[in-house]
């Protein structure tokens, strides 16, 4: 629960409201697991739990959206400034339940960030895993993260990865439409796959559906959730969502244990 | 070399048809190939064709006066374009663009409506198809609307 010093050690601008930060330990370092999230404290403004989005030279990674006074405030930091770090928190995509089927990785907008370690992670141990299919979905092409490292995921020889945009821009000749429209035609076998699902939760909703219409049981589709996590130890009961909390039993989840929740109005 | 029937049982949309409707509606069919930025349609032009992409891509797009060509959507492998064949006044309601080398099957919207007319059975059965494809352009259009990535954020 002590927050440790980190010092940013860079900060790299992904979109316009988009910055990725690297943060070295001053003290012991923290070291997540793929789908974990840290509390990041900006002093003197406020903390907030922000997704790993990868590591790099025994660095944190974060990429945080500046939406709010807190995110806003990470963002700004320059490299040398401080940030306390408490964690990691929270579960893992389930990578070794995965090991021996297909791959399918769904990601949109900046739930890219969570899944990138998950993606890197098959890379580097690519014979672990059968079909490897990544579908990022984004609001324009400007709003998508990540872009040089997409564009040598889809170099690969051994992994399918398929980029669409809700809104063309002009010079754009990706796909444009929903995640959801490059479901059907990836090329995963449905009865031996597991898939992991991370971006606006209406979004999952829709991912679930599809992935369940493909022939995929949702026991074996994991999504990540996001709420109003404080204390990050299920203490405060800020991030309860029905009868779980999410900062404790998730972020990660199976789809076939929450999803039916986010369609209940009242939560 | 697989025969224009099979080439469209292929497609999700006429998938699970019997053979004699497959050998009708193959009779109103061709391939095609269109270019890099060659136009497949043009808004306000007669729809009377309409494509099944089997290679490449699509641009949908709406010309706008002060924006230009706006892409509403794409059209991949296995992708329908077009449904204004079936409708009065059988006109194109947006562009359609190669935005590569595309291939894909061109079919006649009139020969095919002459006979749905004559076989209403065939008809009902491409009306339910097609209105699948149009629902689920509807539904991803309202998605959209949605702007799920927009977001509020309160941290």
């Amino acid at each position: 629960m002590t927050p440790v010093p980190h010092r940013v050690r860079s900060r790299v601008r992904e979109t316009h409201d988009t910055w990725t930060l690297e943060l070295e330990s001053l003290a012991e370092p923290i070291r997540p697991r793929a789908g974990q999230f840290d509390m990041l404290y900006a002093h003197g403004v406020g903390e907030v739990p922000i997704s790993v989005s990868g590591d790099h030279e025994g660095a944190l990674t974060h990429t945080v959206r500046a939406v709010g006074a807190v995110t806003s405030a990470l963002c700004s930091l320059e490299p040398g400034a401080l940030v306390w770090v408490r964690g990691p928190y929270g579960n893992e995509w389930p990578l070794a339940e995965a090991v021996g089927r297909d791959l399918v990785v769904v990601a949109g907008g900046i739930g890219l960030a969570p899944l990138r370690p998950a993606i890197r992670h098959a890379l580097a141990h690519r014979e672990d895993y059968g079909v490897l299919s990544v579908a990022v979905g984004a609001r324009t092409p400007a709003d998508l993260l990540y872009v040089h490292e997409i564009e040598a995921w889809r170099a690969r020889l051994d992994a399918e990865v398929d980029v669409t945009v809700d809104a063309a821009t002009p010079g754009w000749r990706g796909r444009v439409g929903l995640v959801t429209k490059l479901i059907p035609g990836a090329p995963f076998d449905p009865e031996n796959a597991v898939a992991l699902v991370c971006g606006p939760e209406v979004m999952m909703i829709f991912v679930v559906r599809a992935l369940v219409e493909r022939g995929m049981p949702a026991s074996r589709i994991w999504i990540s959730l996001e709420r109003n996590m404080r204390c990050g130890v299920g203490h405060c009961g800020h991030c309860q969502l029905g009868p779980t909390l999410i900062c404790r039993d998730g972020p990660v989840y199976r789809a076939d244990e929450v999803a039916r929740l986010l369609e209940v109005r009242e939560l | 070399m697989r025969s224009l029937a099979e080439l469209i049982a292929s497609s999700p949309v006429f998938a699970g048809l019997p053979d004699d409707d497959l050998d009708l509606i193959a009779g109103c069919a061709r391939n095609v190939h269109f270019d890099e930025g060659e136009l497949l349609a043009r808004e306000g032009d007669a729809a009377d064709t309409f494509y099944l992409v089997r290679r490449g891509r699509v641009a949908l797009e709406l010309h706008t006066p002060d924006r230009g060509s706006l892409v509403i959507d794409t059209a991949d492998a296995g992708d329908v374009v077009g449904w204004s064949w079936l409708f009065p006044p059988y006109r194109w309601h947006y562009d359609a663009r190669a935005v590569e080398g595309v291939s894909a099957i061109a079919f006649d919207g009139a020969c095919l409506r002459g006979k749905c007319g004559d076989d209403p059975r065939l008809g009902y059965e491409l009306m339910q198809r097609f209105a699948q494809v149009m629902v689920d352009r509807l539904q991803h259009a309202r998605f959209r609307l949605l702007d799920v990535y927009g977001g509020i954020g309160v941290g």
